[in-house]
């Protein structure tokens, strides 16, 4: 049985303040590799806080060993392999909301967050660029994808990873709570928890995600990271609000056993989507 | 209708959660343990001051009344119920010789600009002893109210924050059920006390059963006025609300700057309150 213990570090972070949240960082790591975790994944943007506004060009780091803050991270992922959220900086001084997957010392993917919310509460696209890549990358647990947040509030971003091979989607997020009413859990929370679902039934995948609690002013963070297998079935869940660390031991071999069952993958009809997609896009 | 009242239940367990969690995590923050509630005998003040001391505890929580002379005796007596109960420290500060001075110097002043003044004395009240209590001001302003513009600003508009201003009347009630505030507290007509036999209904001219459904529907679900005509709303309330909320818009907002230079406050300068926290 080939094996994956994943730790969903549900963090607060404290905002615009990235060696504090790098020593949490280190803490979590520890805790989580003593209980054997070979994945820690941490929020959206766990290196920073949500909410940066004018603080976004003094926080920005790049994911080398030469910067102070990735230099330990990259050291700590000799212990066991990362996925952290930061601001990336480029050479022509773009910012992006990104994602880092860190493995053996090195930097083995950087995702830059494709769609930036610029509506209601959200103001993204003002301070941000858009990223303009969807890829897969290979780990030591096979091929994997990351997204951050409104990636999957997008049916597109998760299909391209599928069909570039990613069998593992890594999705983290910043999402505050929003939508109070008789039920258990905002709308919000009840609306992520769905569609990470309905993506792990839709691609017989393991779809993880890693969501922040705390609040930045009013907005509070939610938290309920979850892990869902190639079943759609739900393996693990962290409370919702509370500061946690909640490991997952997901079995690989479950993916040959869903899609045995349920070839799904098999059977997509990627140039059919591709040409249907190429008409309706040039039929002006 | 009875649809859209049901629209407005909220799963008290969760609000709570996240309102006490609040109030602890946005003191302590600032390296402050404290709080510090005026207490009206009303709704709102009551659930403020409980959800303060279950997130802060009750020795760290100061609740404040602050008669006026014409105040309703009521009005102390309930606060006291809620004060007995909680367990929480409290202090009582009388207004009067603040404001009848300036009365006496404008005899002609109308109950609206009394009311306004004993608002503000309080506002000063609150935030003095938030300095002598080492505590921050926990504001009591619903939704309805802050949407309405039912409030004095500057008076009881002013707080550190406000807990209950994402939940309407009607929920603040569903709320204060739940947290056991004492049931004449929560059963007496809404009043702000500033004058001898003021309901809050009375002088809005409509119930808050009434107002937070269309509240919700114009606020919430984004009605439009005809939207909301066409669900039921009779067309002088539903204008009435909409020019409310136009109107007091003014009372949500800092005051404005004029932009001059390259980067301005309010503008351009943009940080949460909790930056570095």
């Amino acid at each position: 049985m080939t094996t994956l213990t994943l730790a969903l570090a549900q963090i607060k972070t404290k905002l615009g303040d990235v060696q504090a949240n790098l020593e949490k960082h280190l803490a979590y790591i520890d805790q989580a590799t003593s209980q054997g975790a070979q994945l820690v994944c941490f929020p959206e943007l766990s290196l920073t806080g949500y909410v940066l506004q004018d603080l976004t060009s003094t926080v920005a780091h790049k994911a080398t060993p030469d910067d102070p803050i990735f230099k330990p991270l990259l050291e700590a992922s000799h212990k066991t392999d990362l996925m952290v959220g930061f601001v990336d900086e480029d050479e022509r001084h773009r910012f992006f909301i990104a994602a880092a997957y860190l493995s053996k010392g090195e930097t083995v993917h950087v995702h830059h967050k494709v769609y930036l919310p610029t509506y209601g509460m959200f103001d993204e696209g003002r301070f941000f660029a858009w990223g303009d890549s969807i890829r897969a990358f290979d780990t030591q647990w096979g091929r994997v994808g990351m997204l951050i947040c409104e990636d999957f509030w997008h049916a597109s971003p998760p299909y391209l990873l599928w069909i570039d091979g990613a069998d593992i989607l890594l999705m983290h997020s910043a999402s505050p709570s929003r939508g109070l009413d008789e039920h258990d859990k905002m709308d919000s929370s009840r609306w992520v928890e769905h569609i990470n679902q309905a993506y792990s039934s839709l691609f017989t995948n393991f779809v993880v995600h890693t969501n922040k609690v705390g609040f930045e002013d009013g907005l509070n963070f939610w938290g309920g990271s979850t892990v869902f297998d190639p079943n759609g079935n739900l393996i693990a869940q962290a409370p919702q609000f509370e500061e946690s660390l909640t490991l997952a031991t997901i079995d690989l071999n479950q993916l040959h056993r869903t899609r045995a069952r349920l070839p799904i993958l098999r059977d997509e009809r990627t140039s059919l989507v591709s040409k249907e997609l190429n008409r309706i896009l040039n039929k002006g | 209708m009875n649809n859209l009242q049901s629209r407005l239940t909220i799963n008290t367990d969760l609000a709570r959660k996240i309102l006490v969690s609040f109030i602890r995590d946005e003191v302590t923050r600032v390296g402050i343990k404290k709080a510090i509630v005026g207490l009206s005998g009303g709704i709102d003040s009551a659930l403020s001051c409980a959800l303060a001391v279950e997130a802060l505890g009750a020795e760290n929580v100061l609740a404040i009344r602050m008669p006026y002379k014409t105040s309703a005796a009521a009005s102390m007596n309930d606060a006291q119920l809620l004060i007995d109960q909680l367990k929480v420290e409290s202090k009582v500060v009388e207004i009067t010789s603040m404001v009848d001075p300036l009365f006496a110097q404008f005899p002609d002043a109308d109950s609206k600009r009394k009311g306004n003044a004993m608002a503000r004395a309080r506002m000063i009240v609150l935030f003095d002893q938030s300095v002598a209590f080492n505590g921050l001001v926990i504001g009591t302003g619903n939704k309805t109210e802050i949407l309405l513009g039912y409030s004095t600003i500057f008076g009881d508009a002013a707080s550190a924050l406000n807990p209950l201003g994402d939940l309407y009347k009607t929920q603040v009630r569903q709320l204060a059920r739940a947290l056991n505030i004492p049931s004449p507290i929560i059963d007496k007509d809404p009043s702000a006390d500033l004058w001898v036999g003021q309901t809050d209904e009375g002088e809005l001219g409509f119930t808050y059963n009434e107002v937070d459904q269309l509240l919700y529907l114009l606020v919430d679900q984004r009605y439009t006025r005809d939207e909301a005509i066409a669900a039921g709303f009779g067309i002088p309330f539903v204008d009435t609300v909409i020019r409310r909320i136009k109107q007091n818009q003014f009372k949500r907002m800092p005051p404005l700057i004029a932009k001059l230079s390259n980067r301005t406050i309010g503008y351009d300068f943009l940080y949460l309150r909790d930056w570095g926290t």
